[in-house]
């Protein structure tokens, strides 16, 4: 493999995403600033109130870290999907596929892409967090490794949707039936001490549990699960989908015929 | 070693099309190259193989000695495609898509640049280079996914029907673009549905038909090879019924135009004589339909008729 040729290739992609981002910024920034405010003024400040504490944080603090992450999630795989799916649509994908360039770079260039997004609207939405609670970052290296690695790992799955995606229905299935259920599930607004012990052990099953929960460990110091268990699980995430992405797109699946 | 040597290629798609079937040809290096067929022959295919974009099923491509299947990398750095259909982001400002495509290439963005303002001005885009593709006339658009096919500098280029849908003048101006291109070296296959662009452009030509090459040679023997063509004679004087020409078939298309048909080897001169005896004066003298499109179509129609 061409090195160098592949890291200018690298950055093309990464230069083209940023800018595909900031261009449609009513469509990438706008809606997840907004939707995070409402989240912090409804849940948080009307009905956190009347909740109290949980876990030793007034509950505005302890939902904070699940709605931060809740956006990195959804902008990172929104980012990814759209953007290769739509290239796959306007048949610019095939921009990418004549090129000497290695697959390996596409979905690297991608996902650097949806992490980019991610941390842009993650940070955006610590600032809008900030106006209505105090927050400070117990453990600074594991709230970033977490964040980072949670974007890498649902980058990876939105490029897996959009390699199989035909249609614009098919881009939009996965968020809502599987990725809200799962990220409302995962901890965000609650601690799974609150369940009933069977539904304790079904959530486990759920890998943004880990996410969330190893993130809310780095910034208030509390989680519900083991932190080595959750970065062992998101690792093999990350290795397993980027490795599926690879594997799918060497077999042309989805850009060849 | 060639620019392109195909052997033996076959594409069998899912629904038990077969697109290819045990073709092979070969391009010399600097050739300019025409790959004709009708609807459907499998031109499209055989490029999109050669190109990455469709799997094969069996055979054997290599791009100036780099084979597909093993060295794929160099083979596609060799490659410029501008493929039949628009296939860019028609929401990207035109600058931007031709430097990103040098990017996915490995060139570095100051040569990226150096480069798009060449091609794009030698294109005549230069002036739109930060308008979105989508804002582009569909000439412009062509010229424009010539100018991303050419921003590596790659030794063959493929042109899938580059000028459909473009009007003459700018058709034309593509030509010189084209021919300059490859005067300076680099090999170019074109597939175009107008022959008049492959008589013009091309010196080597290979004619597909259901997945089956059934003509490859020069395009000088290709067209040697034509038996009959008919003449449109503009008469000075306008005539009631055609003349009879011993020896030639005739028809009067109107008073003031006469249709010969000649056969190859066939002595003009006795045709103007026998005019001349009559009174009738010639003024001008055209083709009926382009020889290649008379050769390719009785090509076409003798594979069809003889498959059955």
């Amino acid at each position: 493999m061409n090195l160098r040729l592949n890291w200018i290739g690298f950055k093309t992609l990464l230069r083209k995403e940023v800018i595909r981002v900031v261009r449609i910024w009513i469509q990438t920034i706008v809606p997840p600033a907004i939707t995070m405010t409402l989240y912090f003024i409804i849940f948080g400040n009307l009905i956190g109130r009347r909740i109290g504490t949980m876990d030793g944080f007034d509950y505005m603090q302890y939902i904070a870290p699940g709605l931060i992450m809740m956006s990195v999630i959804t902008n990172s795989y929104g980012n990814v999907v759209s953007s290769f799916f739509g290239a796959k649509f306007g048949k610019h994908v095939e921009e990418m596929v004549v090129s000497p360039m290695s697959n390996a770079t596409i979905i690297i260039g991608h996902v650097a892409g949806g992490i980019t997004r991610g941390l842009f609207v993650g940070i955006m939405v610590t600032i809008i967090a900030l106006g209505f609670t105090d927050l400070s970052i117990a453990h600074p290296l594991i709230t970033f490794s977490m964040v980072i690695l949670t974007s890498i790992v649902f980058s990876l799955l939105g490029f897996v949707n959009a390699v199989f995606a035909n249609k614009f229905d098919d881009i939009s299935i996965i968020p809502t039936f599987v990725l809200t259920p799962l990220t409302y599930l995962g901890g965000v607004f609650y601690s799974i001490s609150l369940l009933p012990e069977f539904w304790q052990t079904v959530s486990l099953g759920n890998p943004i549990l880990y996410m969330v929960n190893a993130f809310r460990y780095g910034i208030l110091g509390v989680s519900d699960i083991s932190i080595g268990y959750a970065y062992m699980i998101v690792t093999v995430f990350v290795v397993g989908l980027f490795s599926l992405n690879l594997v799918l797109l060497n077999r042309g699946v989805g850009i060849r015929q | 070693m060639k620019a392109l040597s195909i052997e033996k290629l076959t594409k069998t798609y899912g629904n038990d099309v077969h697109a290819l079937k045990g073709i092979d040809f070969n391009v010399n290096p600097g050739d300019f190259y025409a790959l004709l067929g009708p609807n459907g022959a499998g031109k499209t295919t055989a490029i999109g193989i050669m190109s990455s974009l469709i799997s094969k099923t069996s055979g054997k491509v290599e791009i100036f000695g780099h084979n597909i299947d093993t060295d794929l990398e160099a083979a596609k750095a060799c490659i410029g495609l501008v493929p039949q259909e628009l296939n860019m982001n028609m929401f990207e400002p035109v600058l931007n898509i031709v430097v990103n495509q040098a990017g996915y290439y490995g060139i570095d963005r100051p040569l990226a640049l150096q480069r798009a303002e060449q091609y794009l001005t030698e294109l005549r885009l230069w002036d739109r280079r930060f308008d979105a593709a989508r804002t582009l006339s569909g000439g412009m658009k062509r010229r424009l996914m010539i100018a991303r096919a050419l921003i590596h500098e790659p030794r063959l280029l493929i042109l899938d029907e580059p000028t459909a849908g473009v009007d003459i003048e700018i058709r034309r101006s593509m030509w010189d673009f084209l021919q300059r291109r490859n005067e300076a070296g680099t090999t170019i296959i074109l597939t175009t549905h107008y022959l008049e662009e492959a008589e013009n452009l091309c010196r080597d030509v290979a004619i597909i038909d259901e997945g089956v090459i059934i003509e490859d040679a020069p395009m000088s023997t290709v067209l040697r090879k034509l038996q009959r063509e008919v003449l449109i004679l503009t008469l000075r004087d306008g005539q009631d019924e055609a003349p009879s020409l011993p020896g030639f078939e005739t028809n009067l298309v109107n008073s003031h135009e006469l249709e010969v048909a000649i056969n190859s080897g066939d002595d003009l001169n006795a045709i103007f004589g026998a005019l001349a005896e009559r009174s009738i004066a010639v003024v001008s003298l055209r083709n009926k339909a382009n020889r290649l499109e008379e050769l390719f179509m009785g090509l076409v129609e003798n594979r069809q008729a003889s498959v059955g």
